[in-house]
């Protein structure tokens, strides 16, 4: 078994114009920095993605939105991106704002094959409107929930620290956030890592997404692994 | 009337030992500053991190550690990552013992208007409706009134809501009061130097004011 792709370029090869793709990442954090670049290489167009944020300007997402290939974004929270701004003013751009709890666990539902999840995030504000509710008496209490779909997405693309050719893979800090629940949450799942190790180096008790959940692996160069918010204190 | 730090200060005398607190951003990330002596807190980071450490040193900035402020963090002993469907699973379940946010506005009814403004660039909500729908215990953190001097304490909400009923306890920099249900905003203390006509003067939902109010003991 060998998933093992050249890189970027080969493993975005069948993404066609107005796919549905899941990105990893929070922030600028754990993106797949070398996917995006192969994706604008690439040129393909009016997709819509799944992603936490909208990246900056000029690095994430931000990159695919000032090339206009992007249709929609399904997101939680699309801080500060001009650009972003400019498109969704003038309508070049749709935004679905979902909260980032009721986001993760779409990825997640999708990923253990199931097709939609009751959650409280969202009752009684503008996310609920047209959704189907219910009242459930849960863990002794009764409260009003939403019914939420799972994700249809054609691929996940997502970015971890190591991984071998079987596709099993570990994260490191933060930067596994959105990645763990959208590695298997789509068609195909891309992940694109630091280090491909041989299979055996990495203790199997210490992998976060087995293998079955990932189609394609490569190892990832010059990241840039850019800091969104530096904020340090003084030594001594 | 108190400062940032002030309410801060006053909030982070909420806490009791063994409480997993997520703290939003602002007024709310200050309170790690101010938590009593004795007192351990576990601090929950949304994007995925339980036992929140300082800032980094110079020089010690790690791209892959930030808060849900995409800020650079530290770890600390005992510290635990994990990825964003499991962190709102925590949230979700009601193990965070409490939330502290804030607000734009917030009604008599505890419900917290804080995500966004119409015909304003709408940035998202984040987590926050996730947070305030799960959350046992909520402390707002804000000013009592907006730049233009009126109330952020209403009957009724004048901004797309964020989440219904949630709110317990309002920190402000006049007053300290607990949002209880069929009644109002009680007023339980007041910042130094404030009267309860200030505070009754600044609050434009229904007010309960019961017998003598104390003055805040902060120090």
């Amino acid at each position: 078994m060998n998933k093992i792709v050249s890189g970027a370029d080969e493993a975005v090869r069948d993404i066609a114009n107005g796919a549905t793709l899941m990105l990893g990442g929070f922030g600028l954090c754990g993106i797949p920095e070398n996917c995006i670049a192969a994706l604008v290489r690439k040129g393909v167009s009016g997709l819509t993605c799944i992603s936490n944020n909208a990246g900056v300007d000029d690095f994430g997402i931000g990159l695919m939105l000032k090339t206009r290939q992007v249709k929609k974004m399904i997101s939680s929270y699309v801080g500060e991106n001009a650009e972003f701004e400019r498109q969704l003013l003038t309508g070049e751009l749709e935004v679905d704002l979902v909260p980032q709890g009721t986001l993760a666990t779409r990825c997640m539902a999708a990923k253990y094959g199931m097709p939609a999840v009751w959650v409280k995030a969202g009752f009684g504000t503008e996310v609920a409107e047209g959704k189907e509710t219910r009242r459930f008496d849960f863990q002794g209490e009764e409260g009003n929930y939403l019914l939420e779909p799972a994700f249809n997405a054609d691929f996940a693309i997502v970015k971890a620290w190591k991984g071998d050719r079987f596709g099993n893979l570990v994260f490191r800090k933060t930067a596994r956030n959105f990645n763990d629940p959208m590695a298997g949450a789509a068609k195909i799942t891309i992940a694109e890592v630091e280090e491909l190790v041989e299979p055996g180096e990495i203790d199997p008790d210490h992998i976060h997404i087995p293998g079955i959940f990932v189609q394609r692996i490569f190892k990832g160069s010059n990241y840039e692994k850019r800091i969104e918010q530096r904020t340090v204190r003084k030594r001594g | 009337m108190l400062d940032k730090n002030g309410i801060a200060k006053r909030i982070a005398q909420e806490l009791r030992d063994g409480y997993y607190v997520n703290l939003g951003i602002g007024i709310p990330t200050l309170v790690a500053n101010y938590i009593p002596a004795g007192i351990n807190v576990m601090l929950q980071s949304e994007n995925g991190m339980l036992g929140m450490g300082p800032f980094p040193f110079e020089g010690d900035e790690d791209p892959d550690l930030i808060n849900a402020g995409k800020q650079t963090i530290t770890e600390i002993p005992g510290t635990a990552y994990f990825d964003s469907a499991l962190s709102f699973g925590m949230i979700r379940a009601g193990k965070v013992d409490l939330t502290i946010l804030g607000a734009m506005e917030v009604s008599e009814d505890g419900d917290i208007a804080n995500w966004k403004i119409p015909n304003k660039m709408v940035k998202g909500m984040g987590g926050a409706m996730d947070l305030v729908a799960a959350a046992k215990n909520i402390i707002v953190a804000m000013q009592h009134v907006n730049k233009a001097g009126e109330s952020k304490l209403l009957p009724k909400c004048s901004l797309p809501l964020t989440g219904v009923g949630c709110v317990k306890k309002i920190v402000t920099e006049l007053a300290v009061l607990e949002v209880v249900k069929g009644k109002g905003f009680v007023l339980l203390e007041r910042a130094p130097g404030i009267s309860v006509e200030q505070v009754i003067n600044a609050t434009a939902g229904k007010l309960i004011v019961e017998g003598d109010i104390p003055e805040m003991q902060l120090n």
